[in-house]
């Protein structure tokens, strides 16, 4: 059993898995001699050298078609996306290219590229290194989005982006990579796609949160607990596809549902969970599905205040646990 | 008679000059006119609207024939883009198998009939799935390259694209890589010198894509795009230096559409007929035939027998197509993901 943060986590099972599989390199921007600009890739060139830690060109499109073209041809690709904000001039890439390769090449031709991308706010870094990007991703069929929020859920998940063959779009919270701590087991294991994991068991009512976010609601849910509100929380981790099972289970058992995520509220991942209790949960429910969201405004601003005033906290998320725990 | 002898030997020089035989140039011409019969069928298919849609090849055959005629079909990696019939059928892909995704059908081979047509793909011929939006694969066969220098084969990859697409940003990234990376790949434009209707000189500000090449540190080449030994030529340059770990190449085929974009496009809009008329003079097929008139491998009456083979081989194909079923409405839900394994 080892201690990691989330940012060593990364790091050990990068090394781990190019240990295990040659076919496995790194490219992206920084990504070499200096281990990336979060040190994610910290002594990955000095170990598997230049052939397999690539400093990619400024040029994030071709950060993702490159991985597209090599995972086509047989390799395990790895592009790190600086920041989650620069991902952009990739869109066409990942959207039409590689979430469609299996589908239009029916199923002949896969693409399987990891692709990594520290997104989130609440870290000063205003409007373009804070974003959270999702909702946007978490549309598009053929690519996984995973955006697991602990060192025994990255290790887990990481290995297991590095097994499947298909596009994987793995968002690491920035903010969570020092931050957050915890136990990582010796044995190896995986965590399959598509599996959510219930962090907190209670009766009362339910959470549903993700990335920084899930830490919050952790948080939330121990100072409700003094008042003898019974918590459950939910991490989805994998956001597309939504393991909707576990997350009906739980809302069939409390009767109630509060979505958190920092991404802004309209057409975020909690539209969709709530669309899918109120349509298989029906009956089950005590209360309206409640949620806590970025407020609609185009990124998390830079100054103190307003950044604040975006983030939700372990209070907002208290305060919406009472007033859904009273209802 | 000796002056007779010489000029023959001077006149066979192109090809064998180029290491080609008498059958492997009268091979390429099969390629080049069977591509154009079909096309000129799937055109007339879509007169009375038995088909949705077609985008043509026409003018552009002994562009993608001298090319693909340089590598090694099915170990070399090919990413094509929707004008490349006969490209695709000189690495393998067949009449049929074209006829299928012009009709949509089950079993057409590149996505069993989700693409639209033209959107080439076979694992089996390392034909790489296309999309529609253009350059995308430009990038992505440097990626392919970058691989094939991974695992130390001598491989290489033939991508294509027009002119217009050279002015997308993913041009500029792909050929950036695999200039820093010396990579094993060529990028065959085929200069058409319209993107749909848009000349060249409103994509660029150079009168040749060949010269852009210098800003990524690789050989830049333009080669008569009409001419198929021309183009083999330089292609097959461009091959062997990126097996022998030289790098990339650039080359530009100078070449004319001589038809509308696609169906939907009608080119009476945006040029002259007479301009159109003034190409048609210089047509690949015509130029092939009177130089192997000229060396003595074809003469009028083969030029009818292979006419002739080919309509029997494009209306196989028509007939095969036409009668063959469509995918069932519930084929549009596989393969988007694969099985998760654990
Ligand atoms: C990204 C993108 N934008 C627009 C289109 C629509 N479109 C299809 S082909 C084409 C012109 C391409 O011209 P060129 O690259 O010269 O190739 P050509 O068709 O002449 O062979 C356009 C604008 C597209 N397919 N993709
Ligand atoms: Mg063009």
């Amino acid at each position: 059993m080892a201690t990691l943060t989330n940012i060593e986590a990364i790091t050990r099972t990068l090394a781990e898995e190019m240990r295990r599989d040659p076919n496995i390199f790194i490219t992206g921007e920084d990504v070499g001699v200096r281990g990336g600009v979060f040190r994610a890739t910290k002594g990955l060139i000095e170990e598997f050298g230049e052939s397999r830690v690539v400093d990619a060109p400024l040029a994030e499109s071709s950060i993702v078609a490159v991985g597209i073209g090599a995972a086509v041809y047989g390799l395990r690709p790895v592009s790190e996306i600086q920041f989650a904000d620069f991902i952009a001039p990739a869109f066409n890439q990942i959207v039409n290219e590689a979430a469609k390769m299996r589908y239009r090449s029916n199923g002949t031709w896969t693409c399987p590229l990891v692709m990594r991308a520290p997104y989130g706010g609440g870290i000063s870094g205003g409007l373009y290194h804070s974003q959270s990007i999702e909702a946007t991703y978490a549309h598009i069929p053929g690519l996984y989005v995973v955006a697991p929020a602990t060192p025994y859920d990255i290790v887990g998940m990481l290995r297991h982006a590095l097994r499947v063959d298909d596009p994987v779009l793995f968002l690491e919270h920035k903010k969570t990579y020092r931050l957050i701590k915890g136990e990582v087991p010796d044995t190896y294991y995986t965590i399959p796609f598509g599996k959510a994991d219930v962090k907190r068991v209670g009766s009362d009512l339910t959470v549903i949160a993700y990335g920084l976010m899930l830490h919050h609601a952790l948080d939330a849910a121990e100072r409700v607990a003094r008042d003898g509100i019974s918590v459950e929380v939910i991490d989805p981790r994998t956001l597309n596809p939504l393991d909707k099972d576990t997350l009906l289970e739980s809302v069939k058992k409390t009767g109630k549902a509060l979505i958190i995520h920092e991404d802004n509220l309209t057409l975020g991942l909690g539209a969709e969970i709530a669309a899918i209790i109120a349509s298989e949960a029906f009956e089950w429910l005590d209360a309206p599905v409640m949620r806590v969201a970025g407020p609609d405004i185009p990124a998390v601003p830079f100054s103190p205040p307003m950044q604040d005033f975006f983030m939700p906290n372990v209070d907002k998320i208290e305060n919406a646990i009472r007033k859904l725990g009273a209802y | 008679m000796a002056t007779q002898v010489a000029e023959k030997i001077a006149l066979e020089i192109t090809h064998r000059a180029l290491g080609l035989s008498d059958d492997q140039v009268l091979e390429m011409y099969w390629a080049m006119l069977l591509a154009r019969r079909l096309d000129e069928r799937m055109w007339i298919l879509h007169r009375p609207h038995l088909v949705a849609f077609h985008i043509s090849g026409i003018g552009h055959e002994a562009a993608q024939v001298g090319a693909a005629f340089a590598l090694k079909r099915g170990y070399d990696y090919a990413h094509p883009y929707y004008r490349d019939m006969a490209t695709v059928l000189t690495l393998g892909m067949t009449p049929r198998d074209l006829m299928l995704a012009l009709f949509g059908r089950q079993g057409e081979p590149s996505s069993n009939g989700r693409q639209m047509p033209s959107h080439f793909g076979s694992r089996a011929l390392n034909i790489v799935s296309g999309s529609s939006p253009v350059a995308t694969q430009i990038p992505q066969a440097a990626g392919i390259a970058f691989a094939i220098k991974y695992k130390k084969t001598d491989q290489v990859v033939l991508t294509c694209f027009g002119e217009g697409s050279t002015a997308e940003g993913d041009f500029h990234e792909g050929l950036n890589w695999a200039g820093i990376h010396t990579l094993p790949v060529i990028f065959l434009c085929q200069n058409n010198q319209y993107a749909i209707s848009v000349p060249a000189a409103k994509q660029m500000a150079v009168p040749n894509v060949a010269d852009r090449a210098r800003a990524y540190g690789i050989p830049g080449v333009i080669v008569d795009g009409n001419d198929v030994l021309d183009v083999y030529g330089a292609m097959r340059d461009a091959v062997a230096r990126a097996r022998r770990g030289q790098g990339a190449t650039l080359i530009e085929a100078k070449t004319y559409r001589p038809v509308p974009h696609s169906s939907d496009d009608d080119d009476r809009t945006y040029r002259s007929r007479a301009e159109v008329e003034e190409w048609k003079k210089r047509d690949p097929i015509l130029r092939m035939q009177e130089y192997l008139t000229r060396v003595n491998l074809l003469n009028a009456q083969k030029i009818v027998e292979s006419d002739a083979r080919a309509k029997q081989v494009v209306d196989d194909a028509d007939e095969f197509a036409r009668n063959a079923p469509y995918p069932p409405a519930e084929a549009a839900l596989g393969n988007v993901w694969g099985q998760v394994k654990s």
